[in-house]
């Protein structure tokens, strides 16, 4: 047998799979400078408060304390980590300049000669907050007469469908994501059946082995290099020049082999912070995460409430779909935009519904803000529409594969976006697992493929 | 239970099919490479995707080698860094293999043809008639007359003038939304996959236990099929770890025991891995790099509703929020009676 290809298929063995085993891999946490400072964060004790004094003068008494760096020391605090994409407006701080909008948000940072002086430091710095009701839950969040904990005023991202800052915002209460096609209400009265379900994933932690690590560089002529664990370091590169306001091409990242991101590398979530007590103190600075800090501030995958209701035929057809998602962004934006929209066109999943009415609202509470996790948006959606797929084939009496067979989308079809499918593959797929799984379908299902 | 005569292990089958999208949603997130000829006549690649333990730095290795006819020893793929590597949007979205990928497809194709002019001045042949493939290049029928690779892209250096750089650039161009409908085009090629869990719970305890999952993955290519298994087999245990056990906020959406380390934030170990049967099956897209879909985060989605259509499979009750922990499966239980 010989391939079309010389290597491509082929099992090659893993460049690095022996730097990997012997240790001998270099990661972000083993680069250290002479003269170098270490970074630990004052961070808030509550979930939603305004900073009313912060006081630094007993951590500044403190030996090896070389500079406690707050909003005042940020060229361009207001930020948004996506803008490149067109995500906006700007709502987030890399320091908080009056309130703190969840519980472990960086205050202030102590830069100090090691960790242990930075973290005593930092227990040092008194902060004085008055103390807000939070807005936990997303139903609550949406309500009228919610404490409000965005900028412009309802705790929902309203900046038009495009992801564009510049689109005019929605009305207040429209979903910021709709998704329609065909006659939902129409297949709704022509429906056998309505099967309804509502489904929640709540946030889980991306947990790579290696914690988020930094150390900036300042170098001669206001320029910077970041070795940072980053999935992606031109998001990192543009938004350290954006909040220190300086040139992008003044700054070099370098992101040597990292230890597992599965998404929670994604967000410049630290960077920022460590450029600008670099650059301040003109010493190289390095900030090494915590376990506990990877729990309790860098992203999760979100709270995803998903209700779907599906109108059924009772010879197995699903006529029309409605579906309603909410999106728990936490305190601030982040990636959470994007994720809706990936999510709310997903919703019919690999099965075609010619009637869709799909609303996606990106949330905002007072948590750790959620960003991108393996499957971001659709991971949330396969379990919503897969639970639901089985609670429609139990209502029919339909066998859970036949129900399936019947409704799998098939090349030549049109999506709930109105793309023409061309790719499907999910028959063929679902024989082969049925095989593996000893299970033996009708013939009439065998007979059925992805293309008519 | 309590409840006479009624079996304290119950098992059940689930199934969850899925398709997942390969790139940035709605697109508009390009990626850029370089690929340069060393003296020796070996290759850099240089890009500014992350090696994650993926094996990203195989694969694109691989994809470049088959471009340029490069044997994969002589390809060197670095990466992280933006000075030396010009845009790439980052490795997320199941984006790196198909974006970057075609990138260094184009990258790789220049090479080759600088390759293929400078081989044709050598053996005093017309371009067109060589071949080229994994580190030799020969004159087509008569294998004896052939140079290697290396030779070839050394000599262009330092006997014909020729720089021997490779440029590619691959976008897919950000789709237009209609506020309205949603009508837009947000997907580059649609993966796919299909999960068979076998569970058994028990009913005193609610404890569950994964028996077997069965998964088949549509992938367009399987670039590297080794490194294609290692995300299968991380991807099911990372689903196993959603569907039984983690959230960081155990009371979401109540901030209270609030997870701060992993002795309370239990992650699946090697002795909670059920057997896992895979089977890779392609249907090469026309978008992709020799056909190749993205892997890496749907083999993570259909885990936790198979489990759970399991688990209601056994029981008669569908529990809706993860993770299905016991407490979760005996409420069901009780209130089942």
């Amino acid at each position: 047998m010989s391939s079309q290809f010389s290597v491509v298929g082929s099992p090659v063995k893993n460049v690095q799979l022996l730097s990997h085993v012997t240790g001998a891999t270099q990661y972000v946490d083993e680069i250290s400078f002479p003269g170098m400072l270490w970074v630990k964060a004052v961070r808030s004790p509550v979930a939603r408060g305004r900073i009313k004094k912060i006081d630094t003068s007993k951590a500044e008494k403190l030996p090896g304390v070389v500079r406690i760096i707050t909003a005042k020391d940020v060229p361009n605090n207001i930020h948004v980590n996506m803008a490149g994409i067109g995500i906006g407006p700007p709502d987030e701080p890399v320091l908080p300049e009056s309130e703190v909008n969840y519980k472990g948000e960086a205050i202030c940072l102590v830069v100090a000669k090691d960790e242990e002086t930075a973290a005593k430091g930092a227990q040092l710095v008194e902060v004085e907050i008055e103390e807000l009701p939070p807005v936990l839950d997303m139903e609550e969040a949406l309500k009228p007469g919610a404490p409000v904990i965005t900028k412009w005023g309802i705790n929902a991202f309203i900046y038009g469908s495009g992801m564009d800052g510049a689109t005019r915002p929605g009305r207040p209460g429209r979903p910021f994501f709709l998704v329609k096609r065909g006659d939902v209400e129409a297949a709704f009265k022509r429906a056998d059946y309505v099967v309804e379900g509502s489904y929640l994933i709540p946030p889980i932690e991306h947990a790579p082995i290696e914690p988020h690590v930094c150390v900036a560089k300042p170098e001669p002529g206001q320029r910077l290099t970041i070795y940072t664990t980053t999935q992606a370091p031109y998001f990192v590169r543009d938004n350290v020049a954006t909040i220190l306001k300086i040139p992008a091409s003044n700054i070099r990242v370098v992101a040597p082999a990292v230890g597992g991101g599965f998404g929670g590398k994604v967000d410049p979530e630290f960077e920022m912070q460590v450029a600008v007590a670099a650059m301040c103190v003109g010493r190289p600075v390095k900030w090494r995460w915590t376990r506990e800090e990877e729990f309790t501030v860098s992203t999760t995958r979100p709270a995803v409430k998903i209700e779907i209701q599906d109108a059924l035929s009772s010879d197995g057809l699903i006529l029309g779909r409605k579906a309603r998602l909410l999106h728990d962004s936490g305190a601030y934006t982040r990636t959470s935009p994007y994720g809706v929209i990936k999510a709310t066109v997903n919703l019919s999943g690999p099965y075609q519904i010619p009637n869709v009415y799909y609303e996606g609202y990106c949330v905002y509470t007072n948590r750790q803000p959620s960003s991108a996790m393996r499957g971001y948006g659709v991971f949330e959606v396969s379990y919503a529409v897969e639970l639901q797929i089985e609670r429609d084939a139990r209502k029919l009496g339909i066998d859970s594969w036949e129900f399936r067979f019947k409704n799998a989308y098939k090349n030549g079809q049109v999506s709930a976006t109105g793309r023409l499918i061309d790719d499907a593959y999910l028959i063929e797929v679902m024989k082969e697992a049925a095989a593996l799984a000893g299970v033996s379908l009708p013939s009439h299902l065998l007979q059925m493929s992805s293309w008519g | 239970m309590g409840v006479k005569g009624e079996v304290a292990k119950l098992r059940g089958r689930g199934i969850a099919a899925i398709c997942y999208p390969t790139g940035m949603n709605l697109g508009g997130d390009p990626s850029q490479t370089v690929i340069v000829a060393q003296p020796d006549g070996t290759f850099v690649v240089n890009v500014a995707s992350v090696e994650l333990g993926q094996g990203l730095r195989t694969v694109l290795a691989q994809i470049a080698a088959e471009a340029i006819g490069a044997s994969v020893e002589d390809v060197e793929v670095r990466f992280g860094d933006t000075q030396l590597a010009p845009h790439d949007t980052g490795t997320f979205a199941s984006r790196t293999t198909h974006r970057m990928g075609n990138a260094i497809i184009k990258a790789g194709q220049e090479v080759r043809q600088i390759l293929l002019d400078v081989a044709s001045k050598i053996l005093e042949v017309s371009p067109q008639d060589l071949e080229i493939r994994n580190g030799k290049i020969w004159v087509r029928g008569v294998p004896d007359k052939s140079l290697t690779v290396r030779e070839v892209a050394s000599q262009a250096q330092f006997v014909y003038n020729t720089p021997v750089v490779g440029k590619g650039h691959y976008v897919k161009p950000k789709s237009l939304v209609d506020p309205d409908t949603g009508e837009s085009d947000p997907h580059s090629t649609m993966a796919h996959g299909c999960v068979v869990a076998d569970v058994e719970v028990d009913t005193e305890t609610g404890e569950v236990t994964v028996l077997q999952l069965v998964t088949v993955y549509e992938v367009g290519r399987a670039i590297n099929p080794k490194l294609v298994e290692g995300q299968i087999i991380g991807g099911a245990v990372m689903g196993l770890g959603a569907a039984l056990r983690e959230t960081v906020y155990p009371r979401y959406p109540q901030l209270t025991h609030q997870t701060t380390s992993f002795r309370e934030y239990v992650l699946p170990t090697a002795g909670d891995v059920p057997k896992i049967i895979y089977k890779i099956v392609e249907s090469p897209t026309q978008t992709g790099p020799y056909g190749a879909k993205g892997v890496g985060e749907m083999v993570a989605n259909g885990i936790a509703p198979a489990i759970v259509n399991a688990i209601y499979d056994a029981i008669g009750v569908q529990i809706t929020e993860l993770p299905i922990t016991p407490e979760k499966v005996l409420k069901a239980l009780r209130e089942k009676h």
